[in-house]
């Protein structure tokens, strides 16, 4: 492993040690644990053949599960977009009492396994529930059904919005807010002009990272959606029961397909930073 | 008065509505961001601990009087005491090199680490399934030699490596970069070993964020289902840890049970966040370099 480090020409020469052996185990396990076996996803997707893989990929099953995965997960990131930057803002900008809790339960979607969250959202949107009784009461049937799916998703997804705008929020200059006003701007003008253009990047970015995280989710899902196939089965749930029937290429021709979206999106994020990077860069 | 500073006056009463939002709209706003909070994070949290409870202490007991569910427990702590040790040490050896040195292909090496981040835990199972599976490219040779790895605790453990892989790195990295080496450089002037900086210098300086890492490392670890289920094949006893044997037992309707071992794991999710906002509070700006970047 030391040959590496000093053959290096590709390295600055640094008097620190250690380099050869960091770097070399961090190689070995991301190429064992990572690399190799998403490549072998890759070429088992791939050896289906193409008529294969077009057959897989638009048949009705997978088509249905892949439009509510991407469909209930753009609508929850949606949701998260709005209600995440309204509760960034109510943390950021005011003060009443139990701030400092909600501040912090807000990761809980981030800390609760999702198996945990699965059952204990169904529980309470089944339609003996909490809150499933009472949407009931009013002719909404929540769990079991594509709207089960959505609420696991805005679960999930919360936290990545509140914690992407937050800083951005605090950072923000309060003076340009005051000299908006000074200068005749309502407060809702203030608010549409000056503070939203300036967090706009952090939030799309908060509903990129929501909306990636919603496609893939699979605990919180599976319990409330009632999995009814054509309806309420997502993706990843599809691919379970593909290899529950050991139809191997199956599974990996949808696995294939979502691993594309996620990975279009973080390019998409990557873009979204180099972009707010600027921006903020020019002010 | 004079007019000019009756006019004034009026002026400043209209600036100070423009800056800021009403009593009652900033009200609205809080109760509204409370009753979403209450629907989507507290009900779910409250109802794990009252579904549990709901047929008493004797019944919640109970849950922990069957040996498949003492088994779960313990195949999540094994599992864990292997999954997050090793993440620490690769996370460790991944924040040295790409904190410490400057090489090409430094971006890409940290993209790849955060790769397990973005990708379904569903897939993170499927991979190794199509590695190692009965029908999984290295399947024939493993059963030929008697090694069990899908169905089986190797498979459950790598799975969750994978699943776990970024988090220790994620938190050293930049607050590593944050420091420099002007230490490092300065102990190893001075004769100190490799090693010697590395345990005397370095990892005093990050052990707030490693703590930090480690913390979110193990939550994930006991917690994570998709993964683990897909690879586990969820034999009663042999192969369920805590999340895949709350499935079984809520599928079969035993619903205090199933809660009940839920009750475990969101115990230490709070145990989690309470510890993770701690080391925020106490240790903010230490912290702080790995939050901002």
């Amino acid at each position: 492993m030391s040959a590496v480090a000093s053959e290096a020409g590709w390295r600055k020469p640094s008097i620190l040690p250690g380099f050869g052996l960091a770097f070399g185990l961090t190689l070995t396990a991301l190429c064992l644990i990572v690399l190799i076996p998403l490549a072998a996803l890759v070429i088992k997707a791939a050896s289906a053949g193409p008529a294969d893989i077009i057959a897989i990929a638009t048949s009705p099953r997978t088509l249905a599960a892949l439009r509510l995965s991407f469909g209930a997960a753009f609508l929850a990131a949606i949701v998260n977009a709005v209600f995440g930057l309204l509760i960034a803002w109510i943390l950021v900008r005011y003060r009443f009492p139990g701030r400092r809790l909600i501040d912090a339960a807000v990761d809980l979607p981030f800390a609760l396994p999702t198996a945990v969250a699965g059952i204990a959202l169904s529980a309470i949107y089944a339609p003996n529930g909490w809150v499933g009784s009472i949407a009931e009461a009013h002719g909404l049937k929540i769990a079991y059904t594509p709207t089960g799916v959505l609420v696991a998703l805005i679960f999930i997804g919360l936290p990545f919005v509140v914690r992407s705008v937050q800083p951005v929020l605090e950072e923000s200059q309060v003076d340009i807010e005051e000299a908006a006003a000074l200068l005749g701007a309502s407060r809702l003008r203030t608010i549409f002009r000056v503070v939203l253009p300036a967090v706009a990047p952090a939030l799309l970015t908060g509903f990129v990272l929501a909306f990636a995280r919603a496609i893939g989710e699979y605990g919180s899902v599976i319990f409330i959606a009632g999995n009814i196939p054509m309806i309420s089965e997502i993706a990843p749930l599809l691919i379970v029961i593909r290899l529950e029937q050991f139809d191997y290429a199956g599974a990996a021709v949808v696995g294939m397909l979502m691993l594309l979206a996620s990975f279009s999106l973080i390019f998409l994020i990557n873009l979204l930073q180099a972009w707010s990077r600027k921006r903020l860069g020019d002010v | 008065m004079s007019d000019a500073s009756i006019r004034q006056e009026n002026l400043a009463e209209r600036y100070a509505d423009n800056m800021r939002e009403g009593i009652v709209v900033r009200g609205l706003l809080i109760l509204v961001a409370l009753v979403f909070l209450a629907l989507f994070l507290f009900l779910p949290l409250v109802s794990v601990f009252a579904e549990a409870f709901k047929r008493g202490w004797p019944a919640y007991l109970a849950a922990f009087d069957d040996p498949d569910a003492m088994a779960a427990i313990r195949l999540t702590l094994i599992v864990a005491a292997i999954a997050v040790p090793f993440n620490v040490i690769i996370g460790i050896a991944a924040a040295w090199a790409i904190a410490k040195f400057d090489f090409k292909g430094k971006n890409l090496l940290t993209s790849l680490i955060d790769l397990p981040f973005s990708v379904s835990p569903v897939i993170a199972g499927l991979i190794y399934v199509l590695l190692f599976g009965a029908q999984g490219y290295f399947g024939t040779w493993l059963k030929a030699h008697n090694v069990e790895i899908i169905f089986a605790v190797p498979g459950i453990v790598l799975a969750t490596v994978f699943v776990t892989f970024p988090f220790v790195a994620r938190e050293l990295i930049p607050h590593l970069q944050a420091l420099g080496k002007d230490d490092e450089e300065a102990a190893l002037t001075l004769g100190a070993s490799g090693w010697r900086t590395f345990f005397k210098i370095t990892l005093p300086n990050v052990k707030w964020s490693l703590l930090y890492g480690v913390l979110l490392c193990n939550a994930r670890a006991m917690g994570e289902f998709g993964a683990v289920s897909v690879v586990s094949g969820r034999i009663r006893g042999l192969t369920t840890t805590i999340p895949t044997q709350i499935e079984i037992l809520y599928n079969e309707y035993n619903g205090v049970a199933a809660f009940a071992l839920a009750s475990l794991l969101a115990a230490l999710a709070l145990v989690t966040l309470i510890l993770k906002t701690f080391l925020e509070w106490r240790y903010a700006d230490s912290i702080a370099a790995s939050r901002h970047s």
